[in-house]
């Protein structure tokens, strides 16, 4: 992937602040985000951690500054977290992960070069604080994330309200932010004020930290909706043939007028709506009557010299490359064409636009919409471009807690359903040689480029159910 | 439609606020250039050039002294001046963004132009730079102030002794933008020449960018190369686009260019391609490592793909004299137009911004644009700059623009370069572009 051939070395991303401050919020939205873009990231969290040690929890006496038997049991848990996270880096060729930690920065990346350097050569760490003193911000956060904590199962939210408070009350005693001007100013951090209405950025070292600061940047918490579709029924559609620039069928049509009233219907306060260059979504969002942008960058993947062939058509023509991509769909590129891998590279900046947005409709097609909807759903590589966009459904994503509300709204018109299972692997049908996935059929592909290396995706929390051997972590 | 054209609606004033000799008008410049480029017609607006022009002979620092009336009475008149030009350039010409080059350092010159732009309906986003490292405040007297008019007829000790007492004239009265203060402006302030930042309450989506770009940019020397590949075997036949190898002459050229980056010497030099043969097997040469863009790949001629021009002129004769009509903007049937180009090679600029030495080897259709961009040249000049083939062009930043190196390798190669033709023949009101 492009971006991680821009990272070299391994980052530690540190998440600082008190809690209820956003820090488990902002982890995984960007282990999600830089997971999509392709570099391997994983959050470690503490609080994890230490629900498995302390198999119950009783009270916020636990974290009192003066209770010496629980700071054991919370520095140790630290050190066992540490561990995991040192084998995920060099075993499982992670490339960044991110951990909560609530001891002084300076102290943490000493700990963090002398227990983990060794066997690196270099590791970047990075600081992300989380700073908020809005009382109204950290009540709705309490509300909205710890009330269904583990650690609350009565879940009566006076008492949850009330404890979380004095929690956060045993914290302050100890907790120093980052100091730019004196004693962190040599640590590279971004400090988060306010859920995003400033930003202290420090010693920012190299292209990966950029990319975070500037989508911290971007990011924000106001409630709205995205909706993902694609355009009405096509007429290749109706032949089976795939690419092209064709207009809408009949049924299209009906759609887009479905599609309309679906809208007016939601009563969306300030929609945006946003197609590709390509006749037919352009087709779907003119009848809707308001005003609309297109992006080429939301074109259909490109299928090169399979362009408006039928399925049939390209296994017959091109029985190789039918089979290769059948093998690895994400990273096989069509000759003359793109690869599921470029179509995130090049969707990316759309996703840096969603999250700047509020309510937005995207029209757009099939492809495209399954890289938009892994990168809210959290889907990996794999499972990507098998997810079902089927025509004429409407996938209406809210941000909720950690993750993205789905819901899916078939308009009532009937489609040709273009969807492509993954097929069974016939051994009898593979090409010889495995390798050759990524190269592109009629281009050179040199020995020395860094394109080697295979880089697995890896999930955030909240994707895989928990792992006894601790390295995989609950929802909270 | 393009994404800076849709992301922008009402107009952003940019302020920009620092001390003298603080890198103000280097930043304003090389944002003005940056946002140009992307298609968000830009201008900047230097206060010091108003007053230059308004008083013809610069004579000392004591022009500047706060409690020089005559002075003061000059500088309130040239702001006011600037900002009427600010207004005719984004209420009258359909500029989007103006960028106000002045020191602005009190509270109450940057509250004027706050309520300025509200009356207008502009966005307002301060920049200030603020710099206490006094090598390199001397670092910056020395590459741009010597050489300003103020300083024609001094020597440079009497050119650094009158500027140092110019920046005390400042000083008492400097209002830094304040985390308190000015919680309710939009603005970055960058510290230290980008050792770190503090962004307020960035509004929009221009925004947003223009914090990026400034977080990415640095002040560094180093060059940048940019090459396109070595003469191809399409070159030979006089077809564009397609994924040709190299020819014999091309693999020469490749064999020289390698020599040449020995001889040069670089310092970690980061060398780029685009995914296509070509530009490969010119790399390869190299024998170094180097990184493959897909966005580096040429402009995507469409059904005119390896076609000649004599082709295209035969086969789409309309689409032919379409191009020649508006070359920046025409777009190949299913293919791209230079427009799109820029939009795909910014992520491009951004990282060679980023990045110290680099060696691009790329084509001539994206040559243009990446040059366009160093070389400030406009959408109407790009596609006609000259990029020959076996040619390096070194760029070198130096004060407030970029020295621009051409060395030929000596290996011969055809020309592809096609002129701008005179407009001959008139086309009927519905045939034009």
């Amino acid at each position: 992937a492009w971006a991680s051939y821009m990272t070299n070395s391994p980052t530690l991303i540190v998440m600082i602040g008190l809690p209820a401050r956003g820090k488990t919020y902002m982890s995984k939205k960007l282990t999600r985000y830089l997971n999509w873009i392709g570099v391997p990231t994983k959050v470690f969290n503490l609080g994890v951690y230490r629900r498995e040690a302390v198999k119950s929890y009783k009270s916020y006496d636990f974290f009192r500054h003066d209770n010496k038997e629980a700071m054991e049991i919370r520095k140790r848990c630290a050190l066992v977290a540490l561990e995991d996270v040192k084998a995920y880096l060099m075993e499982e060729c992670g490339q960044i992960a991110v951990r909560h930690f609530w001891i002084k920065p300076m102290v943490v990346s000493h700990l963090i070069s002398s227990k983990l350097s060794r066997g690196f050569g270099t590791l970047t760490v990075f600081f992300v604080e989380s700073v908020c003193d809005d009382p109204e911000v950290i009540a709705a956060n309490i509300l909205e994330v710890k009330v269904s904590s583990p650690d609350y199962p009565e879940r009566n939210r006076e008492n949850v309200m009330d404890d979380f408070l004095k929690r956060i009350e045993c914290y302050k005693v100890t907790y120093q932010p980052l100091d730019p001007d004196e004693y962190d100013r040599d640590l590279s951090f971004i400090k988060v004020i306010n859920v995003g209405q400033r930003f202290l950025v420090n010693r920012v070292q190299d292209y990966i930290q950029s990319k975070i600061v500037y989508y911290l940047m971007n990011i924000h918490v106001q409630p709205r909706t995205i909706y993902l579709c694609r355009h009405g029924e096509s007429e290749y559609n109706l032949v089976g043939k795939i690419g092209g620039d064709s207009g809408l069928s009949p049924r299209g049509k009906q759609f887009a007028q479905a599609l309309k009233k679906f809208i007016e219907e939601q009563e969306i306060v300030d929609l945006k709506v946003w197609t590709s260059q390509l006749k037919r979504t352009i087709q779907t969002a003119e009848s809707l009557g308001v005003t609309y942008e297109q992006w080429k960058i939301l074109n259909e993947i490109d299928a090169g010299v399979c362009e408006e062939m039928t399925y049939a058509e390209i296994e017959a023509k091109y029985p190789d490359e039918f089979a290769l991509r059948d093998q690895e769909k994400y990273l096989y590129r069509y000759p003359g064409g793109e690869s599921y891998q470029d179509l995130v590279q090049r969707l990316e900046p759309v996703i840096m636009e969603l999250e700047r947005q509020g309510n937005v409709l995207v029209i757009s097609h099939q492809a495209v919409m399954r890289c938009l909807l892994a990168y809210f759903l959290d889907k990996s590589a794999d499972e990507l471009p098998y997810l079902r966009c089927p025509l004429h459904t409407i996938f209406k994503l809210t941000p909720v807690a950690y993750g993205c509300k789905v819901e899916t709204i078939t308009l009532n018109v009937e489609a040709v359903n273009t969807h492509r299972d993954k097929p069974s692997l016939n051994s009898n049908n593979l090409p010889k040689s495995q390798t050759p996935v990524r190269m592109r059929r009629n281009s050179f592909t040199p020995l020395a480029s860094a394109d080697t290396i295979k880089r697995p995706r890896n999930y955030s929390v909240g994707s895989k159910p928990l792992n006894l051997l601790g390295s995989f972590l609950f929802p909270e | 439609a393009s994404l800076s054209v849709c992301m922008t609606n009402c107009p952003t004033l940019i302020v920009m606020v620092g001390l003298p000799a603080r890198g103000k008008t280097y930043i304003s410049k090389k944002l003005t250039r940056y946002l140009n480029w992307i298609g968000v017609p830009t201008k900047e607006f230097n206060v010091g050039q108003y007053r230059r022009d308004l008083v013809k002979k610069y004579k000392s620092f004591e022009f500047f002294l706060p409690d020089n009336e005559e002075g003061l009475k000059i500088r309130r008149q040239c702001a006011l001046t600037a900002l009427n030009d600010v207004r005719q350039y984004l209420s009258e010409e359909n500029g989007h963004v103006a960028v106000f080059d002045a020191t602005n350092t009190t509270r109450e010159r940057r509250e004027t132009i706050y309520k300025f732009g509200e009356e207008n309906g502009y966005k307002t986003f301060f920049v200030e730079s603020v710099c206490v490292d006094p090598e390199v405040i001397a670092a910056n007297i020395v590459q741009v102030k010597l050489g300003s008019p103020d300083y024609v007829d001094c020597s440079n000790d009497e050119a650094t002794e009158d500027f140092m007492k110019r920046i005390e004239c400042y000083k008492n009265s400097y209002e830094t933008l304040d985390e308190t203060l000015d919680k309710d402006l939009s603005y970055i302030k960058i510290m230290d020449v980008g050792r770190s930042y503090l962004v307020n309450r960035v509004m929009d989506h221009i925004q947003s960018r223009i914090v990026y770009y400034l977080m990415n940019i640095h002040v560094t020397p180093r060059s940048i190369y940019l090459c396109r590949h070595g003469e191809s075997e399409l070159n030979l036949k006089g077809r564009i686009g397609g994924d040709p190898g190299l020819s014999v002459r091309g693999k020469e050229f490749a064999k020289s260019l390698a020599q040449f980056i020995n001889e040069q010497n670089i310092k970690d030099l980061k060398v780029w391609t685009s995914q296509m043969k070509r530009t490969i097997q010119t790399a390869e040469a190299l024998g170094v490592p180097y990184e493959q863009w897909k966005v580096l790949n040429e402009i995507d001629a469409g059904v005119c793909e390896e076609m000649t021009y004599e082709e295209i002129q035969e086969n789409y004769p309309l689409e032919f004299a379409l191009r020649d009509q508006d070359k920046y903007r025409y777009r190949y049937p299913k293919g791209e137009s230079y427009e799109d180009l820029v939009q795909r090679l910014e992520p491009v600029i951004m990282e060679l911004e980023r990045q110290e030495n680099v060696l691009v080897i790329c084509h001539q259709a994206v040559m243009r644009c990446l040059l366009a961009y160093f070389l400030d040249k406009p959408a109407e000049q790009l596609p006609y700059l000259k990029c020959p083939l076996h040619t390096v062009l070194k760029l070198t930043p130096v004060a407030y623009g970029c020295k621009v190196e051409s060395i030929f390798l000596n290996v011969e190669a055809v020309n592809t370069h096609r002129d701008k033709p005179e407009v001959r023949i008139s086309f009927p009101s519905e045939n034009s572009v």
